[in-house]
């Protein structure tokens, strides 16, 4: 328990930053267990894994869209254009 | 006299993606979206004198989008020889004239209400990340929404990942808590 990299019981920081990590896939399996174990015993980190969870899907599910970037600066462009124009 | 003001300058830093998700909601083709969000943004710039300040600057740019989004379909109708906006409702013929209030019944179809309650759920989460700092937006939709590696955000933005993750943790709780009351 004494080395870092094997201990099994983590701080809510270390736990809730697993937990973002979690919800873009991107924790190890040792890191989703350490997550688990802390939550056992954790009530504020259950709390905000739920709502972390919560967010996550209804992001997915809202299909909501953006510009992409190449997009969104093609118009910031020749919006800029228009407006050096109006100023003159 | 007036509430609110107006300042082009921002425009497409602050409103672009909000109108970009209004409109990709109402026109479902990616091209034509950004040409309508180009063109309100234009004609705002030309109409600046009549807006008032009684709404916000977005409120005001929503209702030329608007004016945009009808003038967009009433100009593809046309094109097919018809003069007025129709629904497509109900296609075969036999069942022509039901009014969709005959209709809401069928259980089988419940895309068209999913597809709504998604159109307002989109919208209220384009609310709460125009309250995010500016910074904490832009990551979190490239993250999120966007899905953007750790790694190419890390590059685009000069950042480090642990600042990333800072960053992804504050918004996710503002967003969480911004949510919360209608959606969570």
């Amino acid at each position: 328990m004494s080395d870092k990299k094997y201990k099994v019981f983590v701080s809510c920081d270390v736990a809730n930053h697993v937990c973002d990590k979690t919800q873009y896939n991107e924790a190890s399996l040792w890191e989703k267990i350490k997550l688990n174990i802390h939550l056992l015993y954790c009530k504020a980190c259950r709390k905000y894994t739920q709502n972390n969870q919560k967010l996550t899907k209804i992001v997915k599910e809202s299909e909501v869209q953006c510009l992409d970037a190449t997009a969104k600066e093609r118009l910031k462009k020749q919006f800029e254009t228009e407006l050096e124009k109006h100023h003159h | 006299m007036s509430d609110h003001q107006i300042n082009p300058n921002k425009w497409i830093d602050l409103y672009s993606d909000y109108l970009y998700n209004y409109t990709i909601s109402r026109v479902s083709d990616r091209d034509i979206a950004q040409d309508l969000v180009q063109d309100t943004f234009l004609a705002g710039l030309k109409s600046m004198k009549n807006f008032k300040g009684e709404a916000t600057e977005r409120t005001w740019l929503i209702s030329i989008l608007k004016r945009k989004i009808i003038d967009h379909y009433r100009k593809i109708n046309s094109k097919k020889g018809k003069a007025e906006v129709r629904m497509n409702y109900n296609s075969d013929t036999e069942n022509e004239g039901d009014w969709l209030e005959e209709r809401v019944a069928d259980p089988f179809d419940k895309t068209a209400e999913d597809k709504l309650q998604n159109n307002e759920l989109g919208n209220a989460i384009m609310d709460c990340l125009s309250k995010l700092p500016a910074k904490h937006a832009q990551i979190f939709t490239m993250k999120t929404i966007q899905n953007y590696d750790t790694e190419a955000i890390c590059n685009e933005l000069n950042i480090t990942a642990s600042n990333l993750w800072v960053i992804i943790h504050r918004a996710r709780i503002a967003m969480a808590t911004c949510l919360k009351e209608n959606w969570l």
